[in-house]
């Protein structure tokens, strides 16, 4: 296989056409498609939602709920009610901790997580804790990369009422089993919060039969734009929790002395939303849907497995992250030399890709390291680009 | 390998003055990194980070009369290199001649920042913002 046919979808990629970009875990490029439906909505249908004393207005709202439709078949909600726009997955988290947190945990209630969350999915919970008294635990994760199942049972003895974990790592690409680990956790009754950021642009994720109460993902490591994000959450838990920000859009009366809130999922949408990120993010799920899923899934596979094995003959070169089940992720370190460096070497040949602790420091601490190089590969990218990083790795390992 | 004398700002000048490829500049910038003294471990501590660096540097002063004598180190190479450059135009040097130094100016004659990410760069600044500082509080002394 040599460049993938979609590589001429993405604008910014011919505009470079120099570029091998390999930073698309932090975000991905994004399509004709979502550009134009952005264009488009700004200059056909812009108007403000849900108060149409016009008809201008009822288009926007109907193309803005059409996109909420769009994302909750996307993930298999059981209806777009349990589909709650926010700026992004770090927002969803915090929402899930904010409104549905001091439901659940109280006083020396156990909330826990495991050593490889992004801190997104980790300073919410911290911040709960010192609200509520609640206690942070985290699974400990193997050498591998991988979450060390006994661990993480020994942990769920202790009956945590939240636990919430990542569905791919950001840094390493591991891909937990959530199969197995959520059902466990729910066995023990807790609520199961699930951060798939790095999941939704590379596999179709079902809520329903993960068995999750929330699932936070972004729009824009997914080809759409950024600040947009959505959380599902179970239409029962949304029922019971409080607002958490208050406002216009998420009432249904205001008095002076007491309001009544919206129904779902407008009582936790205050203010006027992002709408065209909200019908664009739609757009790109459009995109994807049009594609051949499995083509996609197994050129990503095939893109990890090469860079894999093409990173592995660069002599001094070691790769972070050896689970069985991979995202198209290669987090690695050259001996005696510091990410940053390579990071830098890299950029100066026009190879872009993330270096540091990737946001997941706790991470870096259980596997004794500072931080890594990351390349993380996207449908767009190609064998050409994994020889391009190769051949830029070993030039930064001469200089170095 | 020994290491090499820490270059003076006119050898830095003249030589960036004839590197066109990019390796080149690097190359030297990593080289002259490797002529930094390390820091002893115990002064690798929490304290003498500068804060607003993607990688860690640390910064100690030295006050020797009305001179400023300043160790820094870091752990990445090319950072080094960065700081073998800002101590050619900083050390030993009396506080006056730090504040009156036009770093910026150096920077761009070097053409470094261009060369930087933005998030290097603003580590760069930071360092030079701290030494400024060190150099300010040591004048009003």
């Amino acid at each position: 296989m040599t460049k993938p046919s979609w590589r001429s979808d993405f604008p910014l990629l011919a505009n470079r056409p120099d570029l091998v970009y390999l930073d698309n875990a932090a975000t991905t490029q994004k399509p004709a498609a979502v550009l134009d439906a952005l264009a488009r909505y700004y200059r056909c249908t812009n108007a403000n939602v849900h108060r149409g004393a016009h008809r201008l207005s009822d288009e926007a709202t109907a193309a803005f709920e059409a996109a909420r439709e769009t994302l909750a078949r996307r993930i298999n909600a059981r209806s777009s009610r349990e589909v709650l726009w926010t700026r992004g997955t770090t927002e969803a988290i915090n929402l899930v901790a904010a409104a549905h947190g001091p439901l659940a945990v109280g006083t020396g209630d156990r909330i826990l997580i495991t050593e490889m969350e992004h801190h997104s999915n980790i300073v919410p919970w911290q911040q709960l804790c010192q609200r509520t008294g609640a206690v942070l635990m985290a699974a400990r994760v193997l050498p591998s990369g991988e979450i060390d199942h006994d661990d993480y049972a020994a942990k769920l003895e202790e009956e945590p009422r939240i636990v919430s974990i990542s569905h791919v790592s950001n840094a390493l690409g591991t891909v937990n089993d959530l199969a197995s680990l959520i059902p466990s956790a729910k066995a023990v009754g807790a609520t199961v919060v699930v951060d798939g950021a790095q999941a939704v642009a590379h596999f179709h994720v079902d809520v329903q039969a993960l068995g999750c109460d929330f699932y936070a993902f972004s729009g824009h490591k997914m080809y759409g734009p950024t600040g947009i994000g959505v959380l599902y959450g179970r239409e029962e838990l949304l029922e019971e929790m409080p607002p958490w920000q208050s406002g216009g859009e998420m009432i249904e009366r205001v008095r002076i002395e007491e309001t009544t809130y919206a129904s779902l999922p407008f009582k936790f949408e205050a203010g006027t939303p992002d709408i065209s990120g909200a019908i664009a993010f739609a757009a790109a799920v459009d995109y994807l849907d049009r594609l051949d899923g499995d083509a996609i899934e197994s050129h990503e596979a095939s893109l990890l497995a090469y860079a894999s094995a093409s990173l592995n003959q660069v002599e001094g070169l070691r790769i972070v992250g050896t689970a069985r089940a991979k995202g198209p992720v290669v987090s690695f370190l050259l001996d005696g030399s510091h990410p940053h460096d390579v990071g830098t070497l890299l950029d100066q040949q026009g190879v872009a890709v993330r270096t540091g602790h990737h946001c997941a420091m706790p991470l870096m601490d259980a596997l004794g390291i500072a931080g890594t190089v990351r390349a993380s590969f996207s449908l767009y990218n190609s064998r050409q680009d994994v020889d391009k990083l190769c051949r830029a790795v070993r030039t930064a390992a001469s200089m170095l | 390998m020994p290491a090499a004398a820490a270059p003076c700002l006119d050898d830095i000048r003249s030589t960036f003055g004839f590197f066109d490829a990019w390796q080149d500049k690097y190359a030297f910038l990593i080289d002259i990194g490797k002529s930094l003294a390390p820091l002893p471990e115990a002064d690798r501590t929490e304290g003498n980070l500068v804060r607003g660096c993607q990688s860690q540097v640390w910064l100690v002063p030295h006050f020797d009369g009305d001179k400023v004598h300043l160790a820094i180190d870091s752990d990445a190479h090319i950072v080094r290199g960065l700081i073998a450059i800002v101590l050619a135009a900083y050390d030993d040097r009396p506080p006056r001649q730090i504040l009156d130094f036009d770093i910026e100016g150096l920077f761009d004659e070097l053409d470094l920042i261009g060369h930087l990410s933005p998030t290097r760069g603003n580590g760069l600044r930071a360092m030079v913002a701290r030494i400024r500082n060190i150099a300010r509080e040591h004048a009003a002394s």
